[in-house]
């Protein structure tokens, strides 16, 4: 069975339909890109795979697992494995890193039917992933995102996801606002993550992403569409020639 | 309609006064007093929305009249509110106990006091004949109807006196419990003295026994604090959700004085708290902060007023209110800085967040400002929660009440961060934690 299966997806905001029958399929174990001018519905994708309200969705289906995501509240899906880093990570002052991480950890597991982890293991596996992904530990001490650089920001998405250990992971745009440095280790702590189970879809504008973490399968989307699929040569090709060649396509 | 029922119930009061005036403790110039107290009130009559600093919270519609004066509690009262206290107890504190309006000893700690500690009820202090601490205990203005209704009506209350040089090492808790036999009225007034170079801190909890009726416990609380001295005060309004709670408390300070004080309110159906504090010393420091966690039909209106008479004082004020259902929060922050009080550094912050549609609360900050040169500031925000946060936090596995109650722990947290003692911030966050508990 595939991991995540999009059939004919087809959302509206305010009105405006953005996606117009997106299908995607995704298989355990792999890496996919998703590529795309500006407006063309990568991150309504995103947002909409992980339950952001706001959203209608007025056609086709999402199934994770085979289950029908779109019935399932954002938490739900947390706990089932979706995990979304966030383009533009929030702050959230006033809530500790360190504890707001417990707590996700503590309702993901609740809501899978797991024992809760205590705080003193819970400290321990997080260490762990903070000193991999060179995270200092007075930086989960400080407010959810509260003060950090771009780069810090987007680390502290990784830590989540190699905390929450999911089974599908959508980075959006990832890659937006880091510096060249900031990239490569936002990309290494990406790459320690995959594994044989594990799938993960990269949405990014620009190919230069795709060198440090490589796909197996590249789409480019426009206008709401995936209007061509291929291996990662493709990113290559559509950084040569751009997206225009594909607008009439869509 | 209204003309007359209001006559009716003030005229069922001035009967009451009349009744019970004898019972009241204090002859001579305290009775005068409290007769004058009792005219000024029945001049104004309940306050109400046409009254500015009541704009907010109309007694007239809210209250509609005052109850009966509560008799002294019997053995069965004293013996619910012994449950009550033990309920809410602070460790390692002084505990002194009002009940139903009257001073229970044997329910209060006052055996081996510390040095420099002494605490008297207040009806053995006018009874007494202490002059000079019984007008200390009195004063204040009879411009304000309920402050005036206090001082006419209060049975009993507590004077607590600092000796100079005497730092306190237990906190002194004030707990006024209604034992809950009748729906009546409780009168009490309580004084803190402070001498020269004391530190002290005082908790007051106001609660009732189990299967209390609806109440109303009106009190009145009067403090000096000396040179040099600091108080320490954080207050907990727990009554029951049909009680009304009319509080006051009258702040002075010395030089190099300061006040840190932080009120939170979860209970009562209408509650009023209003608090005066005047910096009379100069190089004086108040911090004046409260949280407001209200659902229901709750209405709670805490309404400063922050007196800057002498040069080189500090305040500093940070409320918060949560307000759901269809409660209904208000915060009125009036800040004086007077000619003479030149490098006053003066700021407040208020911030209200509604969780439902029906929720509502209104701000009001004022600053008059007299000096020249000075810091003045403040800032006022009413909003939901964050729409982008919460979808950040769910995306995280945490379901919608959870991310919503760590967000409204961090907006309250600000405010509960500045009570002083690490105990007494662990109490109130953990009342706090239980109202976000009951909402889940």
């Amino acid at each position: 069975m595939s991991l995540l299966e999009v059939k004919d997806l087809q959302v509206r905001v305010e009105e405006r339909e953005i996606l117009h029958g997106l299908s995607l399929t995704v298989n355990p174990g792999q890496v996919h890109a998703i590529m795309g001018p500006n407006g063309s519905g990568k991150s309504t994708l995103s947002h909409v795979i992980a339950g952001k309200p706001g959203y209608e969705v007025t056609g086709g289906q999402i199934l994770f697992k085979g289950e029908d995501l779109l019935e399932m509240e954002p938490n739900e899906r947390a706990a089932r494995g979706v995990f979304l880093a966030f383009q533009y990570p929030v702050e959230i002052p006033g809530v500790t890193t360190w504890n707001f991480l417990h707590a996700a950890l503590n309702a993901q597991r609740k809501a899978r039917g797991e024992e809760e982890i205590s705080s003193p293991a819970f400290l321990k596996k997080v260490r762990e992933v903070a000193k991999s992904l060179n995270i200092p530990q007075d930086m989960l001490k400080r407010g959810v995102n509260v003060g950090f650089s771009g780069g810090e920001k987007k680390r502290n998405e990784i830590l989540q996801m190699a905390l929450f250990e999911p089974a599908v992971c959508i980075l959006d745009e990832m890659d937006s606002g880091l510096d060249i440095d900031a990239l490569r280790i936002a990309a290494d702590g990406v790459n320690a993550l995959r594994s044989p189970e594990r799938a993960m879809v990269v949405i990014t504008h620009y190919q230069r992403l795709l060198n440090y973490i490589v796909p197996d399968v590249v789409h480019v989307m426009s206008k709401g569409r995936v209007v061509k699929s291929g291996g990662k040569e493709l990113a290559l090709e559509l950084e040569e020639s751009g997206y225009a060649q594909f607008e009439d396509a869509a | 309609m209204n003309v007359v029922a209001k006559t009716e119930t003030g005229r069922a009061l001035g009967d009451a006064f009349a009744v019970v005036r004898d019972r009241l403790p204090g002859k001579g110039k305290i009775a005068d007093q409290r007769r004058a107290a009792f005219e000024a009130y029945e001049r104004a009559g309940l306050p109400h929305r046409r009254i500015e600093d009541w704009k907010y919270t109309d007694l007239r519609v809210l209250m509609r009249e005052v109850l009966p004066l509560a008799p002294a509690p019997d053995v069965a009262a004293l013996s619910r509110a012994a449950a009550a206290v033990k309920a809410h107890g602070i460790d390692d504190a002084v505990r002194l106990v009002l009940v139903d309006g009257a001073f229970a000893p044997d329910l209060s700690d006052l055996g081996k006091l510390e040095k420099g500690l002494s605490i008297r009820a207040l009806r053995e202090v006018l009874d007494g004949g202490d002059g000079a601490l019984s007008e200390q205990a009195f004063t204040s203005d009879t411009t304000n109807p309920m402050i005036a209704l206090n001082s006419a009506m209060a049975t009993d209350g507590v004077v607590i006196e600092v000796a100079n040089g005497t730092v306190l090492g237990k906190p002194l808790h004030v707990v006024h419990v209604a034992s809950g036999a009748a729906p009546v009225a409780m009168f009490t007034r309580s004084l803190l003295r402070l001498g020269r170079d004391t530190g002290a801190t005082l908790v007051e909890s106001y609660l009732a026994a189990e299967g209390a009726k609806a109440y109303q416990a009106h009190d009145g609380l009067v403090v000096a604090i000396g040179d040099n001295a600091r108080l320490d005060h954080v207050r907990f309004v727990e009554d029951t959700v049909d009680a009304f709670n009319i509080s006051s408390a009258t702040v002075t300070l010395g030089a190099h004085a300061h006040f840190n004080t932080f009120g939170m309110t979860t209970g009562g159906h209408v509650s009023r708290y209003e608090l005066t504090v005047a910096c009379a010393g100069e190089h004086s420091k108040v911090e004046t902060n409260g949280v407001n966690l209200i659902n229901g039909k709750q209405h709670a209106d805490t309404t400063l007023f922050m007196d800057h008479a002498v040069p080189n004082c500090a305040s500093r004020e940070i409320f918060r209110a949560v307000v759901d259902d269809r409660a209904h929060s208000v915060f009125q922050g009036r800040i004086i800085v007077r000619p003479d009080a030149q490098k006053t550094d003066a700021k407040m912050m208020t911030r209200a967040l509604l969780l439902s549609d029906d929720a509502e609360a209104d701000n009001k900050p004022e600053l008059e400002i007299f000096a020249d040169d000075v810091t003045c500031g403040h800032g006022a925000t009413t909003g939901a929660l964050d729409e982008s946060l919460l979808f950040y936090m769910r995306a995280r596995g945490l379901p919608e009440k959870e991310a919503q109650a760590l967000l409204i722990q961090a907006f309250v947290g600000e405010a509960i961060e500045t009570i002083a003692s690490d105990a007494l911030r662990e109490v109130a966050i953990a009342t706090a934690r239980r109202w976000l508990e009951a909402r889940a």
